[in-house]
């Protein structure tokens, strides 16, 4: 046991370091930088596209729903310290301005909430600059001379926040000197946080997925919808109109996602296995199942994406080289915790054993006993819930959207695959190093093709090494 | 409720460009799943590669439209080997989640900005830049000249109206769909076909038999994806300015609908199948914006829901679709 944990956590290791290394070499050579310049595509973007595909009075386009490319913003929350009454006061009037390689492409003034936004045209690397004149007396930023924030990468289709720590007059600290070097290596490391935070994620939800397909052998295509589903039921709890505590709205949403899993096996799944439904009619069933919760969740959710108003206004921690919102670190710590908590389940508990046991030969568990369909309702429900808390965390990190899990599909599939189909270990490996592999291609691409290259794993992987870093080559097939 | 318009309109669609494009596509894919089976999920990224392959030659290297062609033919062939290497010998299930996610890197690529002054882009194959550095040509230019129809035309045939732009396209596209349908018809009386099915059936037993299994399946591969890809090439006569936004993987499941609502490994299953699936798809779109005037989302979003539903309901209840033998068709992992 203590041999298959160090497996786990061996590779992880190994992975960080050739990334912290390969990324400070590149790095070190200016060229290397990704030119995500457009000159002339900045300012073709005004003009929609729309029209393009509008105009044949059949379009086969018409079908597609996604609202694509559209809608990158860099936005913040400008808030005063805490004050005496122990709340922040919000920052009006301040200047802020968007850049890209010198060339600048929008500029904002904080509003009466403190919120600012400035749309840019593409995913792609921006500078940001606090014009610091702008700030009333009382205040100033953290650390001088931070007040441009360079290398902010937005990602495609989403807002990046963009964070100016403030502090009261005279509490801040003079510029971190350490030059270049040290500056690339912070960089380095935050991107290592968040590729470690996306993968994470992706593994917390890939774990069910794999748990599903160990189990009863089906892909299931409509897990990106129980991740979506704990967002949205969380989001919608947790804000207006409603508006209770988030903690209960959380609890409420992972219920209501396990719940809903389950009722699926129950209702669904387990007659279609009665009546000895074909796999491949299953799988296809599941991608249905996918279409129906996807747009029934775009008809009430709306196609639009939005942000969790606990996930605005935070400061930036730092210690030394290490810098990370809280929640960042609250994303870290909860998915690992969870993560570890599955890997005791399914070690040490009665239930974590039927589970595996049923993974490795189903014949040889139903015949000493196990209670096959009441074991796999019970991976269905904690699949569920895995899902619902995922999404949750995924939300929160970025923001939330009908499609947010259906994205997230093929990063957990290639995390699975990468890992070795049908291994749980395998499936937290394999997302983690997707994860990471996903962030850290934005040092030298750009990074609306992130998602391209972690999906690039899954081709290569099967071509290498198909069952696997942790699988068993019989299972490939 | 205007019904006369929401069934003029319905049949119109049932006839019209994209239910022949579509029906074009989902031939090949039967070739694929219907007759070798082979669980490809990324039809969309042939489609992709044709329309881009056809689009990027013409406006972009002002190359003749039949050179254009054949440019749409090699890159689909080149990504069948492409894909087919690392995923023909593993089981079905890998090849299934390997082409949807090679279909997204597709689009992803040809949408960033990385290919922009080749693809144009997000803004697709009319971008101004594009088209100010290439021969200031649009993609299907070669193809309309060749149309005996007057575009801006409305040609009516009794409750059906055409414009004679789309006439032109659904004409040939058509006419493609018939010669797929015959070559299928040919191949599949051939040793060809019975050896493709049999590795549908029994992949062992055919292997047994001293057949080379990868080679038949990247064989059917190869030649589903010049099906699909050319079923891209007429997208782009269709609709030139194509954006990476038309090939989400939601149609590739619009073609396995379209396929097993036919009913898989049949003929002209997917004609049938693309015929039905686009009146319900235009009926639908019709009657619910007359349901619900402004809320064109919504509708949108009902509609594919909606689809889902009856991929659900055809794979529960008739899984071997209206025209399929369900003797023959056995939905098993292979």
């Amino acid at each position: 046991m203590r041999r298959r944990l160090l497996a786990i956590v061996m590779p992880i290791m190994f992975a960080t370091l050739i990334a912290l290394c390969g990324g400070g070499a590149a790095f070190a050579s200016p060229a290397a930088s990704p030119a995500t310049a457009h000159p002339d595509g900045a300012a073709a973007f005004g003009q929609s596209s729309s029209h393009l595909v509008a105009d044949g009075s059949s379009d086969a386009a018409a079908p597609s729903s996604s609202s694509g490319a559209q809608g990158e913003t860099i936005s913040g929350t400008l808030m005063a310290p805490i004050g005496e009454g122990g709340t922040r006061e919000p920052i009006e009037g301040v200047t802020i301005t968007v850049s890209q390689d010198g060339k600048e492409i929008g500029s904002a003034t904080s509003g009466k909430d403190g919120k600012w936004q400035i749309p840019v045209p593409h995913a792609g690397t921006y500078q940001v600059t606090l014009d610091v004149k702008t700030l009333p007396n009382t205040v100033q930023l953290q650390t001088a001379g931070k007040e441009t924030l360079k290398g902010l990468v937005v990602q495609p289709g989403f807002s990046k926040v963009a964070l100016f720590p403030l502090v009261k007059q005279g509490q801040g600290t003079g510029a971190t000197g350490g030059g270049g070097g040290s500056g690339q290596l912070e960089y380095l490391i935050s991107i290592f946080i968040t590729g470690l935070r996306f993968g994470l994620i992706i593994a917390m939800t890939a774990v069910g997925l794999s748990l599903i397909f160990g189990t009863t052998r089906l892909i299931n295509f409509a897990h990106g919808e129980l991740v979506t589903l704990g967002a949205v039921v969380a989001f919608a709890f947790g804000t207006s109109p409603l508006q209770w505590p988030f903690v209960i709205a959380i609890v409420l949403a992972v219920i209501a996602v396990a719940a809903l899993s389950g009722l699926l096996e129950f209702a669904l799944w387990r007659p279609l296995r009665k009546r000895g439904s074909g796999l491949i009619q299953m799988f296809i069933i599941s991608i249905g199942l996918s279409l129906l919760l996807r747009n029934g969740i775009q008809f009430f959710f709306g196609p639009d994406r939005q942000q969790f108003q606990q996930a605005t206004a935070q400061t930036q921690l730092t210690w030394g080289p290490f810098s990370a919102t809280p929640m960042d670190l609250i994303t870290i710590v909860v998915s690992i915790a969870i993560l570890v908590g599955v890997a005791v389940m399914l070690q040490r508990t009665r239930m974590g054993k039927a589970m595996r046991a049923l993974a490795d030969n189903r014949d040889l568990a139903e015949a000493s006993g196990i209670n096959v369909d009441r074991v796999i309702l019970q991976v269905w429900v904690i699949g569920g819930a895995l899902a619902a808390v995922g999404g949750i965390l995924f939300g929160l990190t970025s923001a939330v959207s009908f499609d947010m899990g259906f994205r997230l599909l093929l990063l957990m599939f290639a995390g699975i695959i990468l890992g070795g189909l049908g291994s749980a270990y395998g499936a937290m490996l394999g997302s983690i190093v997707v994860g990471l592999v996903a962030q850290y291609s934005t040092v030298w691409f750009p990074p609306e093709l992130q998602n391209a290259w972690a999906m690039l794993v899954l081709v290569v992987v099967l071509l290498v090494r198909p069952q696997g870093i942790l699988g068993r080559l019989q299972r490939a097939g | 409720m205007d019904w006369g318009g929401i069934f003029s309109s319905a049949l119109s669609d049932m006839l019209g460009p994209s239910a022949a494009i579509y029906a074009l596509a989902a031939v090949g894919l039967n070739l694929h799943f219907g007759y070798t089976g082979l669980l490809n999920f990324g039809q969309v990224a042939f489609m992709l590669v044709g329309s881009y392959g056809v689009g990027v030659s013409v406006a972009k290297y002002g190359l003749p439209l039949s050179v254009s062609v054949l440019v749409a033919i090699l890159v689909s062939v080149v990504l069948a080997l492409l894909l087919g290497v690392p995923t023909l010998r593993l089981r079905g299930d890998y090849l299934a989640i390997a082409t949807i996610a090679v279909g997204e890197i597709l689009r992803l690529f040809v949408n960033s900005s990385y290919f922009e002054p080749l693809t144009g882009g997000s803004l697709g194959l009319t971008d101004p830049a594009l088209a100010g550095s290439g021969p200031q040509r649009l993609p299907n230019q070669g193809f309309t000249e060749l149309s005996p129809f007057v575009g801006g035309k409305t040609y009516d045939f009794g409750p059906l109206h055409f414009l004679g732009s789309d006439l032109w396209v659904m004409v040939v596209t058509w006419a493609l769909v018939i010669l797929a349908c015959v070559l299928m018809f040919l191949l599949m009386r051939s040793p060809w076909g019975r050896v493709l099915r049999s590795v549908r059936e029994d992949e062992l037993a055919a292997r047994s038999l001293g057949k080379n299994v990868f080679s038949f399946k990247m064989q059917s591969l190869v030649l589903g994806g010049v099906i699909g890809g050319l079923a891209g090439v007429m997208y782009t006569m269709n609709i030139p300015g194509q954006v990476p936004t038309n090939f989400m993987p939601e149609i590739t499941f619009y073609l396995w609908v379209i396929v097993i609502l036919g009913g898989a490994g049949r003929i002209v299953g997917p004609v049938i199948g693309a015929l039905i699936f686009w009146f319900v798809f235009s009926f639908l779109g019709s009657f619910l914006t007359d349901l619900f005037p402004g809320a064109n989302a919504n509708v949108g979003a009902v509609r594919i829901a909606v689809v889902g539903v009856i991929l659900m309901l055809l794979m529960v209840f008739r899984p071997a679709g209206i025209l399929g033998n369900k003797e023959e068709m056995r939905l098993e992992v292979r």
